[in-house]
């Protein structure tokens, strides 16, 4: 078969090189969405721990909810 | 171990490399006197096969490390490979697909051995994750995924082998063992596109391994404090967490 025109030819390497973006930005977007949710799992980690800390911990510090932000604030 | 340690820097690194690759490509590279601008899609399509191929390979090599010592990890390992190849197998599945309307006038060409070993090879694995699914016990689980990745893992370069044996129809051998026909801008292009492909696999695969490994430990950890809202372990395909 003779070589494609550059036009046509362009349709089929756009393509290729679209399924290939495509795929990989599905695969992030699925392991995105898994992201989520340990984040969100960690999160009620998280209120379970604040739940079971004594009150008087809290002003020391040792408030799970202030040591996330003072972590956030480390970044 | 850490597997989100140098993440990043190694997914920069894959990216530049990748898109170095894809540079040189379209601006470097000749175009190919027989195939014209559709021979470009040689730098996705053939670097991608070959690294799904390595990692069903290497799948294979994690699992024989769970046989030899027991030790689970070695089964997400390989888990994670597999499921990269697969990505990347349907990745090579279509963009071959595409390459062969555009040179070929047709799909898929069921006489062609290159195109039908991949395609046997990929529905091999395909079965990886049914079979995993399959099996409850998860110690049960592991051992006959490793033996399935093991075999499986060995097939592919046998298959390979009795490819380059067979007479090609239409698909051409471009990578022979005396060196293959490719002149230099095309061959550095080729191989900037393998290095950039493999950065893109073991960033994905330390990717997906350290959020494995973060999902497992924050269960472990829920159980540690005995959380009663943690739902039961679900039956999977995915490997449990190594005890």
């Amino acid at each position: 078969m003779p070589a494609l025109p550059l036009d046509e030819a362009g349709k089929y390497v756009a393509g290729a090189y679209v399924v290939f973006l495509l795929l990989i930005l599905v695969y992030v977007a699925i392991m995105a969405g898994r992201l989520s949710r340990l984040e969100r799992e960690l999160g009620e980690l998280d209120d379970a721990v604040a739940r079971r800390t004594p009150p008087s911990a809290s002003s020391n510090g040792h408030d799970p909810a202030e040591r996330v932000s003072a972590r956030e604030g480390d970044r | 171990m850490l597997y989100g340690k140098r993440l990043r820097g190694l997914a920069v690194a894959s990216a530049l490399v990748l898109s170095v690759a894809f540079a040189l490509a379209f601006f470097y590279a000749p175009l190919d006197a027989d195939q014209g601008f559709v021979q470009k899609i040689f730098y996705l399509h053939v670097p991608m096969a070959i690294v799904c191929l390595g990692g069903f390979i290497f799948g294979g090599i994690c699992a024989i490390g769970l046989l030899r010592t027991g030790d689970r990890k070695w089964d997400l390992r390989s888990y994670v490979a597999i499921h990269l190849s697969l990505i990347l197998g349907v990745g090579v599945l279509l963009t071959g697909m595409i390459w062969a309307k555009a040179s070929w006038g047709s799909w898929w060409v069921w006489e062609e051995p290159t195109l039908v070993a991949f395609l046997v090879a990929f529905l091999l694995y395909a079965t990886y994750q049914p079979l995993r699914f399959s099996i409850e016990d998860p110690e049960k689980q592991a051992r006959y995924a490793a033996v399935f990745a093991v075999v499986a893992g060995a097939f592919v370069p046998l298959n390979f082998l009795a490819v380059r044996l067979a007479e090609s129809l239409v698909h051409p051998r471009v990578l022979t063992a005396t060196g293959g026909t490719m002149p230099g801008a095309m061959r550095l292009t080729f191989i900037v596109a393998v290095v950039g492909m493999t950065g893109l696999f073991v960033t994905l695969w330390k990717y997906e391994m350290a959020s494995k490994n973060a999902t497992f430990r924050l269960r472990a950890l829920r159980r540690r404090l005995g959380d009663d809202e943690l739902p039961p372990a679900r039956r999977s395909a995915a490997p449990a967490a190594p005890s």
